[in-house]
């Protein structure tokens, strides 16, 4: 990347008190997402009740932090203006271990990034704050028994 | 007395607060529409329609798709109701009116309201906005693009095979002088050859923004018979809302048109091989991959080959958005959709002049809202 994304001047998330609780997680460097105590479902994004099973038992848990790439383009115009200084830049959808899916920013890895690819959570300086972004997992490397 | 139209089963309703603190309208539907669904015993998932009000500010476009990605929800009917202080009252009708059609079942009519002491600086405060903006994903060009890599990963479909469809579309468009690229042909190599925007869409692949409007007037069947013009008669209809952002989509390479398309065939007693023309909504030419194959005219993943064997001009055995679709026409913004519309009923009545159709008694026309989220389909009928 030719540029530093944290110097980009670019829209932050919206936080409200209800999803304030993943962004702060980020800001820490963690991946945490809501989990149902009733249908035991990961959801993804947050809200008051289980979007599977409409429980209001939820509870926070940090994720595992794999994922699995759903699909990715490389961004050449960007919809923002913001983002001009950064591209072309990936986006993704991960699918996370979990089962939820979220979009995000994908981090350039040594080879051609592929759907099905392996990608592990990568908190990054973008614009000011640290994001939830993932990154491949490269070739030959081990994943840390937990 | 009279028939019963329909039946209120279920309640609920919230504490009213004189301000809140950081809650989302969304947040507010979700707990009230829950108490609703509680108090009539049912499961969310009987819910298969959705009536909702305008939340101005929040979410300014795609409110029912909005909400029923919030609550979980794949309604088979949604809409805004927009009448003030009679929104409450006018959703109790309609409700009962799209069930008595044959739309859905049990619908879900629900109205909140925050009351923020400072408004948010930007109007736009739903998830899309919180969980894809932020990691530069606006705008719909990158979901479509996330859909066309899906496909190609999944089927082993190619760059040229959509460049196809952008290519009949021009081509289409040269017998049509209202359209935006009426004199400017293109053929799969100059589709591929014009800018990447977002892999794998490349600019011609995508819509142009244009001014325009578009606009149909509908009346009784009886009525219809001593007007001037020869009537085209709505035969069926389907619809389906599964998501707003394209994280939270069910499937990547198959959309709510599958299910729409199929409700519509059903209602009117026809199948997609029986259409005479095919108007198909195309923001992108990744939405007509994947419509052809959701309407079951050929296999998932085999929209290329079926490309090759067939003519979608005027002239050919399936004719495929003659008035140039979108791609060649241009999009008039949310009239882009009606485009397809009118191009039936210009057809079915024969009046197309030189991209006239041959056979023209049937016609499969889509719409599709969003990221392959929001669905409608109707099989339209000449006189």
């Amino acid at each position: 990347m030719a540029i530093d994304l944290n110097t980009l001047k670019i829209p932050g998330p919206t936080i409200t008190a209800q999803t304030k609780p993943f962004w702060d997680a980020s800001a820490e460097g963690r991946l945490t997402i809501q989990h149902c105590e009733d249908c035991g479902k990961a959801i993804f994004y947050p809200r008051p009740i289980c979007p599977h099973c409409w429980s209001k038992r939820l509870l926070w848990k940090d994720a595992s932090g794999r994922g699995r790439l759903k699909s990715f383009s490389e961004v050449h115009k960007p919809g923002h203006p913001g983002w001009l200084p950064a591209a072309p830049y990936v986006v993704g959808l991960v699918e996370l271990v979990e089962g939820s899916t979220m979009l995000s920013f994908i981090l350039a890895g040594t080879r051609p990034l592929q759907i099905g690819a392996m990608l592990l959570f990568a908190p990054t300086a973008i614009g000011g704050r640290v994001l939830p972004a993932f990154k491949p997992v490269e070739p030959g490397q081990e994943e840390k028994p937990k | 007395m009279s028939r019963s139209k329909g039946s209120i089963v279920g309640i609920g309703e919230l504490k009213p607060q004189r301000l809140t603190q950081g809650v989302t309208t969304l947040q507010m539907i979700a707990e009230v529409s829950r108490l609703a669904v509680l108090d009539a015993g049912l499961e969310p998932a009987a819910i298969d329609g959705l009536l909702v009000g305008p939340q101005v500010g929040e979410t300014p476009q795609h409110v029912p798709a909005t909400i029923a990605e919030y609550l979980g929800l794949a309604p088979t009917m949604a809409n805004v109701v927009d009448l003030g202080g009679a929104s409450g009252a006018g959703m109790v009708w309609r409700a009962a009116a799209a069930i008595e059609a044959g739309m859905c079942e049990t619908v879900l009519c629900v109205l909140a309201n925050n009351r923020e002491e400072t408004a948010p600086r930007s109007p736009n405060r739903n998830p899309i906005r919180e969980f894809d903006v932020p990691f530069g994903a606006s705008g719909a060009n990158i979901s479509y693009a996330l859909l066309m890599q899906a496909h190609m990963a999944e089927y082993g479909s190619t760059a040229p095979d959509f460049a196809a469809i952008a290519a009949a579309a021009l081509a289409n468009a040269q017998l049509n002088p209202d359209a935006i690229f009426y004199g400017k042909v293109a053929d799969v190599d100059a589709v591929l050859a014009s800018p990447m925007i977002a892999s794998p869409l490349h600019l011609l692949e995508i819509v142009m923004p244009v001014a325009g409007g578009e606009a149909v007037v509908v009346t009784s069947a009886d009525r219809a018979r001593s007007l001037r013009k020869p009537p085209v008669h709505l035969l069926g209809a389907g619809e389906k809302v599964t998501h707003r952002a394209v994280s939270q989509a069910p499937s990547l390479t198959s959309g709510p048109l599958k299910s729409a398309m199929a409700r519509a065939f059903h209602q009117s007693g026809t199948d997609a091989d029986a259409m005479d023309l095919l108007s198909l909504y195309d923001c992108y030419t990744i939405m007509v991959a994947t419509t052809v194959e959701d309407a079951g005219l050929c296999a998932p993943g085999q929209f290329g080959a079926w490309l090759c064997d067939h003519d979608l001009s005027h002239k050919g055995d399936k004719p495929l958005n003659t008035h140039g679709g979108q791609l060649g026409f241009g999009q008039p913004d949310l009239a882009g959709g009606m485009t397809h519309v009118v191009e039936a009923v210009r057809q079915l009545r024969g009046e197309a002049g030189e991209r006239q159709i041959g056979k023209a008694g049937l016609a499969l026309v889509t719409g599709n809202g969003a990221t392959m989220s929001e669905a409608t389909a109707l099989v339209l009928g000449a006189a």
